[in-house]
Parts: C-alpha cells; sequence; structure tokens
C-alpha cells in the first residue's frame, strides 16, 4: 500500500511540471512587452530596458527558465510585476475561494449524481428513469454560464433567496459563506452531476448482473445490502473517475463562474493577471492549480486503494 | 475420475427409514415477459428432493436448467412470470412475496455457482463476505460470526482459515474458491443446497476433490441437494435420481443408475452416446445431431422431434410426462429398456 502511494506520489512531479513548463514558455514566446505595458505609452525605450534588465527579460530563454526553476524550489515566485508584492502573498488570497468553489460544486455533482443515478438505475424503464435520463442529457447540453444566469434570474433576482453577487469567506459564518457559494457551485456542478448520474445508473445497472450481486442475494441479505455494499462498492469506481475528471475541469470551468458572481478567486485573477502579462503571477497561479489537481488525483488514487484491494497489489 | 465417489447403490439397498421430502417442484412454468408478450423459457418440470439425497438436473446448455433454479431460489429475473408449486419442508413458498422469498435464502437454502471466481465478490474480503452473511441470517455478533467463518473453512478444508478470511478471491486458486463457496453456501445451515455446475469451471483433479466435498458435506449435513450438471458421470456416481431436461420440459426423470444405464427417451440416449465410455469398444461417439431450438422457437409435438430418428407423424403432438418401465418418460416411441 505505502509502495503504491509512493508511485502515484513520484507520478504528481510531471503533472505539476508539464503544465509550468508550457506557461513558461507560452508566455515569454507570445507578442507583447510587460514592460512597455507596465509603463504606459509616455515611457521612453531607455526606461523599458532598464525595467527588463530589472525584471530579468533581458536574459536569455534558459536562463530564465533556471531563475524560475530554482524560484519554485526555493518557494520563492518572485513579485507581481502589477502588484508589486511578493506573487507567494497574493495567491493564497484568491486560492482559498476558488478551492472551496470547486469543493462544493463537486460535493453537490457528487450529490445529485449518485442520488440520481440510482434513482434511475433502481427504476429501469420505469418513467422515472426515462426522467432522469432526459434531464441528464439536457443538462450535459447546458453550458454553465447559462445555467449560472438562469439560476440568477430565478433565484436571485425573481425569488431573492440569495445574493446576485460578492462572497462572503467562512470566517464571516457559515450561513452567509453558503449563500454566496451555493449558487455559484451549483451552476459549476450542474453539468459534471449530470455526468455523474449517467455514469452512476450505468455502472450499477452493470454491476447489477455480475455474478456476485446474484451470490449475495442467495446468501439472503436484504436488498439495501445488496446495493448499498455489494453493488456500489464496484458501481462507484468509474463515478470516482468522472469525479476526479470533473474536478480539474471544474478547476479550470471556475474562471467563467468567478466572473459572472464576481468571486475573487484564483480563476478571474489569472485571467485577469494574464492580460497584464503579469508572467510571474500567471505562473505562481498555474502552478497551484496543477498543485490543487494533483494533490486531488493522489486522493483519488487513494480512495481507488481503499475500494480496490487488486489495485494495491499489482 | 470416478473411483474417488462412494457409490450411492449403498445407500439404495439399506433399508432406510422413510425420509423427509425437503424439495417438491410441481408443474413449475417460467415465461419473460418482454415487449411482445410471454416467452415461455421453462414448460412443466415436477421433481421432488429428500433430505440427504442428490438429485441431478441434467442437459444441454439452454435448455432451462439454471433458470429452474433461480425459480426455485426466488431469484428469478424481475420479469419472470411463474407458475406451478414449490414446495420447501412442507411450506409452499411459491406465492410468497419476494421478501419473504429472501428470507429463505441462506437460512434454509444455499447456492453455489458455477465460477466462484466471479461469483464472489471482487474487492470484499473472504471474512467480510462470510460474515456479513452470517450476521444477517443467524444474528452473530462479529466476533461470533467470524469464529463461525474460519470453522466453516477448516471444515471444508481449507488451510491456515484464518489468513484466508483477511484474504481476497483473486488470491485464491480454482479449488479453494469453490471450497469458499462451499462454505458461504452451507454456513447457515440451509436443508437444501443448489449446486449449478459446481465443477465445471475448474481443473479435472480439482473436480474430483470439489465433488467428493459436496458429497461429504451431503451425508455429514443430510442435505438435500439439487445438482445441476451436463457431466453424464457425475450423475451416475454423485446422485441417487436424475431429471433430464430438453428444451424446458422434463424427458425423462427416475433413479440415476436406470436413466444413465437404460434411458428411455431418444434424447437421453443421445447424451450417453456423446460421452466417452472408458469401458466398451466404442472408437467414435455418436453426436446428437443439430442443437436445441432457440427459445419460442419450440415445435409445436415433441420438442425434441426435429433430431430424433424415431419421430413420426405421432410426434407432431405433445406428449405427456408417464411411467415407461422404470423410469417417467415423455415420448411416443420410448427405447426398450436393454438392460
Amino acid at each position: 500500500m505505502l509502495r503504491y502511494l509512493g508511485k502515484r506520489f513520484l507520478l504528481i512531479l510531471p503533472t505539476i511540471f508539464v503544465p509550468l513548463i508550457l506557461v513558461f514558455l507560452l508566455l515569454r514566446l507570445s507578442p507583447g512587452d510587460p514592460a512597455g505595458m507596465m509603463l504606459g505609452d509616455q515611457a521612453t525605450a531607455e526606461q523599458i530596458a532598464a525595467l527588463r534588465t530589472q525584471l530579468g527579460l533581458d536574459q536569455p530563454i534558459w536562463v530564465q527558465f533556471l531563475l524560475w526553476l530554482k524560484g519554485i524550489v526555493t518557494l520563492d515566485l518572485g513579485n507581481s510585476i502589477f502588484f508589486r508584492e511578493p506573487v507567494m502573498q497574493i495567491i493564497p488570497r484568491y486560492a482559498g475561494v476558488t478551492i472551496l468553489l470547486t469543493v462544493v460544486a463537486l460535493a453537490l455533482a457528487v450529490l445529485i449524481g449518485v442520488s440520481m443515478g440510482l434513482l434511475s438505475a433502481m427504476n429501469r424503464n420505469k418513467p422515472i428513469d426515462r426522467g432522469v435520463v432526459t434531464t441528464a442529457v439536457l443538462g450535459i447540453s447546458l453550458p454553465e454560464f447559462w445555467f449560472a444566469l438562469l439560476l440568477i434570474f430565478l433565484f436571485a433576482v425573481t425569488l431573492r433567496w440569495f445574493p446576485v453577487a460578492g462572497y462572503n469567506p467562512p470566517s464571516a459564518g457559515l450561513i452567509a459563506f453558503g449563500a454566496t457559494i451555493f449558487l455559484p457551485a451549483l451552476a459549476l456542478g450542474v453539468r459534471q452531476s449530470a455526468l455523474m448520474t449517467r455514469m452512476m445508473r450505468s455502472s450499477m445497472l452493470d454491476v447489477l448482473n455480475e455474478p456476485y450481486i446474484t451470490t449475495a442475494r442467495a446468501q439472503g441479505l436484504p436488498e439495501s445490502t445488496v446495493i448499498g455494499r455489494y453493488a456500489m462498492r464496484i458501481a462507484a469506481m468509474p463515478v470516482i473517475t468522472v469525479a476526479g475528471l470533473s474536478a480539474g475541469y471544474m478547476l479550470g470551468g471556475a474562471v467563467t463562474i468567478e466572473i459572472i458572481f464576481a468571486l475573487p478567486g484564483l480563476g478571474r485573477m489569472l485571467v485577469e493577471a494574464v492580460g497584464r502579462r503579469d508572467y510571474p503571477l500567471v505562473e505562481g497561479g498555474v502552478l497551484t492549480i496543477s498543485l490543487v489537481l494533483a494533490v486531488l488525483n493522489l486522493a483519488i488514487d487513494l480512495v481507488y486503494a481503499i475500494l480496490d484491494p487488486r489495485i494495491r497489489y499489482q | 475420475m470416478t473411483a474417488h465417489v462412494a457409490p450411492l447403490a449403498v445407500d439404495l439397498v439399506s433399508p432406510q427409514p422413510e425420509r423427509r421430502t425437503v424439495l417438491a417442484v410441481e408443474n413449475l412454468g417460467l415465461s419473460l415477459r418482454n415487449a411482445d408478450g410471454l416467452l415461455p423459457i421453462v414448460t412443466d418440470v415436477s421433481f421432488s428432493i429428500r433430505e440427504g439425497e442428490a438429485v441431478a438436473l441434467v442437459g444441454e446448455s439452454g435448455c432451462g436448467k439454471s433458470i429452474t433454479a433461480s425459480a426455485i431460489m426466488g431469484i428469478a429475473p424481475d420479469n419472470a412470470v411463474i407458475t406451478g408449486t414449490i414446495t420447501l419442508n412442507g411450506k409452499v413458498i411459491s406465492g410468497l412475496s419476494p421478501r419473504d422469498r429472501r428470507r429463505l435464502c441462506g437460512r434454509h437454502m444455499g447456492f453455489i455457482f458455477q465460477e466462484p471466481m466471479t461469483a464472489l465478490h471482487p474487492t470484499l474480503s473472504i471474512g467480510r463476505q462470510m460474515t456479513d452473511t452470517l450476521k444477517h441470517n443467524l444474528g452473530l455478533s462479529q466476533a461470533e460470526a467470524t469464529n463461525r467463518a474460519a470453522e466453516l473453512l477448516d471444515r471444508v478444508g481449507i488451510p491456515r482459515a484464518r489468513d484466508i478470511l483477511k484474504g481476497y478471491v483473486h488470491e485464491l486458486s480454482g479449488g479453494m474458491r469453490q471450497r469458499v463457496m462451499i462454505a458461504l453456501a452451507i454456513s447457515c445451515g440451509p436443508s437444501l443446497i443448489i449446486a449449478d455446475e459446481p465443477t465445471t469451471a475448474l481443473d479435472v483433479t480439482i473436480q474430483a476433490q470439489v465433488l467428493d466435498l459436496l458429497d461429504d458435506m451431503r451425508r455429514e449435513l443430510n442435505l438435500a441437494m439439487l445438482f445441476i450438471t451436463h457431466d453424464l458421470e457425475v450423475v451416475g456416481d454423485f446422485c441417487e435420481r436424475a431429471v433430464v431436461m430438453y428444451a424446458g420440459d422434463v424427458v425423462e426423470r427416475g433413479l440415476s443408475d436406470d436413466v444413465v444405464r437404460a434411458p428411455a427417451h431418444p434424447y437421453a440416449r443421445g447424451l450417453i452416446d456423446a460421452v466417452p465410455a472408458h469401458d466398451d469398444g466404442r472408437t467414435r461417439l455418436t453426436p446428437i445431431l443439430g442443437t436445441v431450438p432457440p427459445v419460442g422457437q419450440w415445435p409445436e409435438g415433441c420438442r425434441f422431434a426435429p433430431r430424433c430418428a424415431r419421430a413420426d407423424a405421432q410426434c407432431q403432438t405433445r406428449p405427456a410426462l408417464e411411467q415407461h418401465g422404470r423410469t417417467d418418460v415423455r415420448c411416443w416411441h420410448p427405447l426398450e429398456e436393454n438392460a
């Protein structure tokens, strides 16, 4: 088990570094000079050159890369060009919102997806099953931003149950936090919940045909145990896979939702940082998202290993 | 492979006290409801099993053996429509609700499946599967259930039972898996065991051991045993009586010695002629021509008639299961006993 986790842990490193190298190259190779942008139209060539030297942008690209690598290892990601303060201080302010948003969205998606999928599988080919499947197809077809606007219109503007936009941190109280996070999380999670509904339904129907389910029934175990323990343990695996993919997708998709709901999250920060050619901040943001994603994947591998002993022995 | 199994003939010769009937199946029919209506799978199956008795249910693949077993267990598909009467230990169970039927499973009936690799849960430990059953059916505590599970594994000849309880099905050999399956089936003290081709998926050498074990369990626990198989050697050596099925019908029924040695139904004869024998001089096997007609395409009269050399115009009407010589036969032109 420890060896398995160790191996998984080593696999995290490329997961983090490949996107980082891509971002490093993409920013350096794209047109647009951050020094020029920061100093504005009135700047002289000398002023721009001086700033370029100060930021290290006049070094050859491989020197920049090595300096940047050194920065990561020493946890010094440099100063934001725009904010003029250390990236390591800026990121946590934004990352918390995005991580909370993703976690709540994932929890909602899993909750809705698993229960709807089970309901559907247990009532196969009955009207309730058809209703759930149709709703799921509809859910998958709707883009998040459209669903977000629909939710705002219905629950915030018409019913006035939730605020239209804005953010209260959890420190402001659970209810205040919940009120601002629920609609964004639902908007972000709804497509994923539709995917999980379909996955849960089909994997449960597959598993129910397995001989070991017949054995469990033939042993006289009640249906609640047969479904909840014997079938669910296997049927949950593909849903967990989807949940992992969904989490990655939602971390990225959070950008749109954060902008619509005016949440001060990492996604919105990244979009703005890219527009300002704020290299250190963009790299810091991508590093954070990769790290969160990698930790999440490790957690999912851990869940697999707990659920399926065969994985541990491979 | 038969030398190891004690001949059952001894049981038959010695005078026996009246043996209680454990399972009685009368006129069992099973149809599946689909979009086009009802599709008959099994029609008119009747037999009974007494305590301590093994009865074989014989036939080719697709003749309705396994679904008959699932109807007895109460685990037939949801769209199955079942007719006839099933009596277990003197109580009619065929009319009971699915919930009440489920309560009989484990406690009164145990099931042994063909392929233990897939019939045991892949990601729950052997111990967990056994204790779940013991705790639910017998109301044991976790500690009691674990002890009982270890005793059961010991009893079916599994060494290091405590370690095996912590293990998983993929860590065991085929023979060990089937032993675990047997331990699970007998764990809650059932009076009836239904074994659906319990040795088909095993190596030949292991088959003999598993058959021996089943036979021991039957004697020790005085179990009634329904043995679903297409292996006629097993039928002759291991089972007291035999029921031969063809296309959803019982075509011959009697003592297995009679059915195997001197069958009266041409289909039963065909099955025996298709098996290689050790002792006679035959060098070529005689196959039964053709295949079992698929469900829904059974002929009107005798369902075996299209494949039968003895068929004539009379076979266009359906024969009844009637006594002929020493066995009950569903045939207009039964073979004369050649004993």
